[in-house]
């Protein structure tokens, strides 16, 4: 994975000293609280309910084992003992002390690692796929171009001050890991007809209060254009995306506004213009940037069988695990829903395990996915076995990726500021439910996300079953949906009708499930039965 | 008229009137012109040859449409003062002398010791922008 250079370094210890800084002069009362705000913002302090939160970054979710290490050691040092996974592959603590943030951020910065730009309205930490690098479906690993996208984005003096948050996921697979085109700019790595690699853009995706699916603007960037061409982008962006309205700020709204077609004719001259400013950095950096991700020393010759005879293990494997590029290996996810748990959220004791693990069996990288778990990326066959009963004596064994169990949330009100319901509760209650491994078993891949408000944080709108919270009248409602997606036929789920409340939710959630093993013909997921039968069967079980 | 607290130009000093984008096409004598967040700066691009001084102001820092403003002018050759104006603060000025503002004149004067440590914060840059220094990459890879 990608090490800093002297100047990267350099970068990160600015940043740190610039913060503490910034921190000083509040403490001192040179900067108001509304003065203050926009710039922790910028380095991922947000004020939440109870204390801050910090969002540290885990660029494009790949860790090394040093990393995690520290990532544990904060949890104890300065949180509460845990941390908590995002649906942005980062990490945030949510007990932090406003005079402890500069040290947090040097500890960070002493293994490579920062919270710039995790939050506010500047382009955030780049996503990518969590099994870049190791997927057997890949074109070409994507992190390279998402650690050159990261370094452009860092401090990018013209576009701090956007109208609105902005993000940026690259993948390089048909099988979309990361969401990208529900993304401010979703980049897909693909080779043209003449061989060559290149970038697809698709401009103006996102959740939020107006879900949108990201239109392609441009089939094929070169690679030495692809920074030009993001500039391009943004600069249209940052001059014409509207500032009067806050929830209509995201470029989703001025790209539907314009429409697709005149957007793109002012990036494509905004890029002409761009391409005389010497702003692209030269290919060779490309090349130096992806040494870092040249294949690990895998060993040859391994075998590629698996003893199954321990029935958990089977189990655990089967729904667990991913075919890797490399015979011999394996792709392994540690599930960070255990039933009744908090989705994401992982003790520092788990998180230095995962990390020692990582170190001893999997080249020393972990990824972070965006659905709030962890992957080993590289794992030999032959230590597998081993591997899952170290994680499942620690709590981290649970056999349910991609299944009803394996929910995304959001920390709503429990902890977030702008939730108008929590989340937590609702997830735990549906992970005991549908806790046993029959049950999950029968229903298969069911992607199940809860947001605490509609700023959609835990995905609802791409959920096979979403859960939105909201506040009616001051208490707190669910409203349910169906038939989202965030893969490569990625579509947004709608609104069975009127909501419920928590346990009521609930139970309307297992109403679906049931419509769902009822008309379930052959091996259809939960969402291939809803495209094929459409919403009328589910809201007649839900509300006859 | 709103003093120039920070100026990094050799020239003499220019005091000349700013008018509005609006009224400057009609006033083909002025030499000096405000732009406000929602004007288009490339509106001046045929007026930069008598043009001595283009104040781009900021009504909220927040508000960011001042910078991509700075860089189209810069990018289109206008070589004379770019003053900064309205609610500048010192966290914004490294960012907006990388834009190519060469000038700046807070509504608030700001702490000459911050402001001097904030305009020296950054020895490297990583990107290429109208203030000419070399990004990293440029570094890494010069033969």
């Amino acid at each position: 994975m990608y090490k800093y250079d002297q100047y990267d370094q350099q970068m990160v210890d600015t940043r740190v000293a610039e913060f503490r800084d910034q921190v000083r002069r509040r403490l001192d009362g040179d900067l108001t609280e509304d003065q203050f705000r926009p710039l922790r913002l910028q380095n991922g302090l947000y004020l939440q309910l109870h204390a801050y939160m910090l969002r540290v970054a885990v660029p494009y979710g790949t860790l090394n084992s040093a990393q995690m290490t520290m990532l544990g050691d904060i949890a104890d040092k300065y949180d509460r003992g845990y941390g908590h996974f995002t649906t942005r592959q980062n990490i945030q603590y949510n007990w932090i002390k406003l005079e402890d943030t500069p040290d947090i951020l040097a500890d960070l910065a002493s293994v490579e690692m920062h919270a710039i730009q995790t939050s506010g309205n500047c382009i955030r930490n780049i996503s990518s796929d969590q099994y870049a690098g190791a997927a057997a479906d890949e074109i070409v690993d994507p992190r390279p171009y998402a650690e050159l996208l990261r370094q452009w984005s860092s401090f990018h003096p013209e576009f701090l001050t956007l109208p609105r948050k902005f993000k940026i996921a690259v993948i390089a697979s048909e099988t979309d890991r990361a969401a990208m085109k529900l993304h401010d700019i979703g980049i897909k790595m693909v080779r043209n007809d003449a061989g060559e690699i290149g970038a697809q853009f698709y401009v103006g995706g996102g959740m939020g209060r107006t879900p949108m699916i990201g239109p392609m603007i441009r089939e094929f960037v070169p690679l030495d254009q692809l920074i030009t061409y993001s500039e391009a982008c943004l600069r249209v962006y940052n001059r014409y995306g509207r500032r009067d309205n806050k929830y209509k700020a995201r470029i989703k709204i001025l790209v539907h506004e314009l429409g697709k077609e005149e957007y793109t004719r002012q990036v494509e001259e905004e890029f002409r213009h761009l391409l005389s400013q010497g702003v692209e950095p030269p290919l060779a950096e490309l090349e130096r940037i992806g040494q870092y991700f040249a294949d690990p020393a895998y060993e040859t010759g391994l075998s590629d069988e698996l003893d199954l005879s321990d029935p958990d293990f089977r189990l655990w494997v089967e729904r667990n695990c991913h075919a890797h590029k490399q015979a011999g290996y394996i792709i392994a996810t540690v599930s960070l829903k255990p039933v009744g748990g908090i989705p994401g959220d992982a003790s520092a004791d788990q998180i230095r395990l995962m990390a020692r693990i990582a170190k001893d069996y999997s080249f020393d990288e972990l990824r972070v996915t965006h659905a709030q778990n962890i992957v080993f990326p590289h794992i030999r066959k032959v230590d597998l076995y081993a591997i899952w009963q170290k994680l499942d004596e620690a709590g981290l064994g649970t056999a349910n990726l991609d299944t009803v169990g394996d929910i995304i949330a959001c920390p709503g009100l429990d902890y977030c500021s702008l939730a108008n319901a929590r989340s937590i509760p609702v997830a735990q209650k549906i992970s005991e439910r549908f806790g046993s491994p029959q049950k999950q078993a029968e229903l298969g891949e069911l992607k199940l996300k809860i947001s605490g408000c509609i700023n959609a944080c835990g995905h609802h709108h791409a959920g096979h079953i979403g859960i939105l919270g909201v506040d009616r009248k001051g208490v707190e409602n669910y409203q349910l949906l169906l038939g989202g997606c965030e893969g490569a036929d990625t579509s947004l789920g709608k609104i069975t009708g009127p909501g419920f409340d928590e346990d009521g939710i609930v139970d309307a959630v297992e109403k679906a499930t049931k419509v769902y093993l009822a008309n379930k013909q052959g091996e259809e997921r939960f969402l291939d039965t809803y495209r094929r039968i459409g919403m009328e069967p589910f809201k007649e079980a839900i509300y006859g | 008229m709103v003093e120039v607290q920070f100026r990094f130009r050799d020239d003499e000093a220019v005091n000349d009137p700013a008018v509005t984008v609006g009224t400057f096409a009609e006033q083909t004598n002025a030499t000096a012109v405000r732009i406000e967040p929602g004007d288009d700066a490339r509106d001046l691009i045929p007026y930069l040859d008598r043009l001595r001084l283009i104040e781009v102001n900021f009504p909220a820092w927040t508000d960011g449409r001042g910078y991509s403003s700075a860089r189209v002018l810069r990018e289109a050759g206008f070589d004379g003062e770019l003053r900064a104006v309205g609610d500048v603060v010192i966290d914004m000025l490294s960012h907006l002398k990388r834009c190519g503002f060469d000038a700046f004149a807070p509504d608030h004067a700001l702490n000459p010791a911050d402001a001097e440590a904030a305009f020296a914060r950054w020895d490297n840059v990583y990107q290429a922008t109208a203030d000419g220094r070399k990004p990293v990459w440029a570094l890494r890879h010069q033969s």
